[in-house]
């Protein structure tokens, strides 16, 4: 009932008011949420590194390995730069189609543009590969050869795939909250289309574009599992670590944690430095070429760019995404399916992964929820000042932009000196750190939208701290914290590089399908493609059922 | 029923000093104003009282009761927003009756105050509809009623018409007052909008950055006011520079400058000192042509403008200076650009200030 407040089970809820006055009790809620944050999510992975520093200069002693290793960091960072450019330029126009089109597909186009983001991350690897790959279906079967092998060019398909709906989301969300005023300002002083654009949106605009690309960057240095599926031979950072943790050949130990190292430190730097410079990255506005720019503005060209932006969007990212269908559509005439319902052979242990893979997933996302809360409040209301508050809001992005595998060798390291917690500890203890920022970084911005007048009118009307938090913030961010909740839980399911980093018994669902995908379990392409399109069909749902809880909401 | 005393409050943030060394007495029941331009710490004295800021030194006293470190949920006030703060996820009826409910008052009571509260402001029709539903007039009335609804003797207002158009603000001004006056309430009203101030107000304080410079009613403040920049922001003032000449038992006689002399009652002068005589541009008198009597002074009128009620005139003096005389649009004669004319004013309508050390421009300067 909306809006409604009741005082029920008075007792308690008079007891936790009085409580949440008290200076000592606000201070220990906020002081677990440190702890949770700190002990569990950030010194874990740092400590993890710092233990076996001694390994590292191991590595100096096998050329081979060295090179290898350095190469596949180079490849990483390359690759994630390159793939991050394009995605802008090709994610802008998409972004721009979806803010300023007047087709009644519109909606349906930006559903169809979180697609990848959707599919699981492993299914999506899988039908890239398919499509690109395979000469007997896809694109290759045209052409009666392999268009795309394994290889780097497949991991950059894939990379601007698993990054565009990214871009396309920031976007999107950054012009709907554009004032167009300036730009009709600018219009009327005579500037043309493109120029108004390029001088005065796209400036105001920049640190959505900084976001971005930050996001779509770290997005591609961390994917893990569909980049084995489609990398072959071809080894980047978090190739390079599932490998060296497959195979534990001499001195991988070393490799390990010198590859884990320089992907976490690298990142963090490149991190930091988008962070302090890229809103100083001026963009050229200074002269006008307004012949050229007016014909640029034309309505030919206009309806050029969006037709070969639909055609990007079709041809490399939504046909590729979904292509798993066919398989699976040929799982379900051949007999697969009944197999699969049946629980026979490979399926048995297919279901006990997807069933681990959702039970941590719901264990993390809960917990996070409980702890991220504090630590949110902490954030946007900055209850210690506006410096810890900053710190807290840079240190909560790092479980998000190092490589995952790489944060999870360094908390398998960590941990491995806690001999009594079970792998399933472990993975939980791996998924907290990855998804925590997810859930912390989109409550922190809904309460900060929260008008503090809202929260002071309440005060003055007599509510205590926790009676403000319960009738008004929470109702007024409780889709932000659905929406968080939701992030968390698919992040979780699509995790792959830290939990084959922690765990070696256990495997949750996207490390089975690598293995199906690699042949270390022997499955075909239907089983596969049917195992893949159990996944999609489960995150689709989620996704129309947060979509239409969601949108429009505060 | 509460007084509200301050006592040597100061409130820094770093090194921005927003409200510095205030003393400050509201008595029972009364309509208190705080004017100022913005960034004078009117809002920021406001929010001190409420317990929504603490102060960096001072004490803040309810009835008698320190509360200085009272958290706002305890100190029994109400306090109207100035966006009015109405909680978007509720509606009417809820938003009025939150107060009631977080203080687990039984529910007969709860209800029958909300009933009573929206009957007041006569919005009783609409407890059903969310705040985006209505109108600004309408907004301002329910942050109100839910104010009331809490059971606050004390009533703070931070600038609560602001954001409605002329017309509306003017007439819920005197709704407001008489709402308080009706419940017997003490209230303390922050507004830039010194019409709006005098127009409610039992006493007015005007505040400069961060000081109190004046409390008094609105006549006082009007008629006497004592400091320079109180006789600008408080109505209109024109002023004319020169230095005490004379000074006896009856008058001070100021030469102004071209050695033109008034007089004028303020016997707190010395001779020989810079001042700025302050004249409301409502009682300069006009009269064609050269007229020889007290305080007057020979010009031009250089421009004119209609404001409706009344008649604007800019009048270049003899000696250069420029003032600004406001007739009745319809009862008086209109006089005519570059007419000759004498300007003069009553003895005892004369006000004389101390000539600012900073300057006239800067001592008057809103920011």
């Amino acid at each position: 009932m909306d809006g409604m407040i009741t005082v029920k089970g008075r007792s308690l809820g008079r007891f936790l008011e009085v409580l949440s006055s008290k200076r000592s009790i606000q201070g220990l809620i906020y002081a677990c949420a440190g702890i949770f944050f700190f002990a569990l999510i950030l010194f874990p992975p740092i400590l993890g590194i710092l233990l076996k520093w001694n390994l590292i200069g191991q590595i100096f002693e096998n050329p081979a390995l060295m090179a290898r290793a350095t190469s596949a960091i180079y490849a990483s960072f390359t690759i994630a730069l390159f793939v991050s450019i394009i995605d802008i330029i090709a994610g802008l126009p998409m972004a721009w189609f979806i803010w300023r089109g007047k087709s009644k597909w519109l909606d349906a186009l930006d559903t169809l543009a979180d697609i990848p983001f959707i599919v699981p991350t492993v299914a999506l690897g899988f039908s890239i590969r398919l499509f690109w790959s395979d000469k007997t279906q896809g694109m290759s079967s045209l052409f009666g050869t392999s268009l795309v092998s394994p290889g780097w060019l497949l991991v950059i398909l894939l990379h601007f795939v698993f990054s565009y709906p990214a871009v396309v989301r920031v976007m999107v969300g950054a012009l709907f909250d554009y004032k167009r005023t300036y730009e009709e300002a600018s219009r009327t002083l005579g500037a043309a289309p493109v120029t108004a654009d390029r001088t005065v949106t796209f400036p105001i605009l920049k640190p959505s574009f900084i976001a971005a690309f930050t996001l779509a960057f770290a997005r591609s240095i961390s994917e893990t599992g569909a980049t084995v599926i489609v990398a072959g031979t071809f080894e980047n950072g978090p190739v390079l670590l599932n490998n060296l943790k497959t195979t534990q050949e001499l001195g991988y130990e070393s490799a390990l944690v010198f590859v884990s190292f320089i992907l976490m430190a690298v990142a963090c730097i490149i991190y930091a430095t988008i962070r302090t410079f890229g809103t100083k990255l001026k963009l050229p506005i200074r002269k006008v070429w307004p012949v050229a720019e007016r014909k640029l503005s034309s309505q030919s060209l206009t309806n050029l760019r969006n037709t070969s932006t639909l055609l990007v969007f079709f041809v490399l990212i939504l046909i590729p995404s979904l292509f798993v269908a066919l398989p699976m559509a040929n799982a379900i005439s051949d007999g697969t399916l009944s197999q699969a319902l049946s629980s026979t052979g490979i399926w048995q242990g297919y279901w006990q992964s997807l069933s681990l893979s959702y039970g941590i997933a719901f264990v993390a996302t809960l917990l996070n929820t409980v702890a991220g809360l504090p630590m949110a409040v902490l954030i946007a209301r900055k209850r210690f000042g506006m410096l810890p508050s900053t710190i807290l809001d840079v240190l909560i992005n790092i479980p998000m932009i190092v490589p995952s595998i790489a944060l999870g060798v360094s908390l398998s390291i960590f941990w491995s000196n806690f001999p009594f917690i079970p792998e399933i500890g472990l993975l939980i203890f791996a998924h907290l750190a990855i998804t925590y920022p997810y859930f912390v970084r989109s409550m922190s911005a809904a309460i900060e939208r929260v008008n503090m007048d809202l929260e002071e009118a309440s005060k003055t009307l007599g509510a205590k701290p926790f009676t403000v938090f319960r009738t008004i913030i929470l109702p007024l961010t409780k889709y932000s914290l659905f929406a968080g909740a939701i992030m968390m839980f698919t992040r979780s399911v699509s995790e792959t590089g830290a939990t084959v980093a922690v765990v070696t018994e256990l495997k949750t669902i996207p490390v089975l399908l690598v293995e199906w995908v690699k042949g270390v379990v022997l499955a075909t392409p239907m089983e596969i493609g049917l195992g893949c399109g159990f996944l999609i069909i489960l995150s689709f749902v989620i996704l129309l059922f947060s979509r239409g809880t969601v949108r429009g909401r505060y | 029923m509460p007084e509200v005393r301050i006592e040597n409050v100061t409130k820094k943030y770093g090194k921005i000093v927003a409200v510095d060394n205030v003393s400050l007495h509201v008595r029972d029941k009364e309509y208190f104003s705080l004017i100022g331009p913005s960034g004078c710490g009117k809002t920021t004295l406001l929010r001190l009282i409420a317990g929504l800021v603490q102060p960096t030194e001072g004490e803040i006293f309810i009835e008698n009761k320190s509360v200085t470190h009272t958290p706002p949920e305890d100190r029994e006030i109400g306090f109207v927003f100035q966006t009015y703060a109405l909680f978007p996820h509720m509606n009417v009826w809820n938003n009025v009756i939150y107060g009631p409910r977080v203080k687990a008052w039984d529910k007969e009571k709860s209800n029958r105050i909300g009933d009573e509260m929206l009957e007041m402001v006569l919005l009783r029709e609409r407890l059903d509809a969310y705040p985006r539903e209505l109108s600004g007039g309408m907004m301002q009335r329910v942050a109100l009623a839910r104010a009331l609804a809490a059971g606050a003797k004390l009533l703070l207002l931070d600038e609560p018409l602001g954001a409605l158009d002329a017309k509306i603000r003017f007439e819920l001004r005197y709704d407001v007052r008489k709402l308080v006056k009706d419940l017997g309430l003490t209230a303390i009203h922050v507004t830039h909008d010194q019409s709006e101030a005098m127009a409610i107000s039992d006493r007015i304080a005007v505040m400069k950055k961060g000081k109190i410079l004046q409390v008094g009613t609105p006549l006082e403040l009007y008629m006497k006011p004592q400091h320079i920049f109180v006789a600008n922001f408080i109505g209109e003032s024109n002023f004319l520079e020169g230095y005490v000449s004379k000074v006896d038992k009856k008058e001070t006689t100021i030469e102004l400058r071209g050695d033109i002399l008034v007089q004028a009652l303020d016997h707190s002068r010395k001779k020989g000192e810079k001042v700025a005589v302050a004249v409301r541009p409502e009682v300069l008198m006009i009269e064609k042509g050269k007229k020889r009597k007290e305080n007057a002074i020979f010009g031009k009128i250089e421009r004119r403008r209609f404001e409706g009620t009344d008649i604007r005139y800019e009048i270049r003096l003899e000696n250069e200076d420029l003032v600004v005389a406001v007739r009745p649009a319809l009862i008086n004669e209109w006089l005519d650009v570059q007419e000759k004319v004498t300007v003069s004013f009553p003895i005892e309508k004369t006000l004389v200030f101390t000539y600012p050390k900073k300057g006239l421009k800067e001592e008057l300067a809103l920011e």
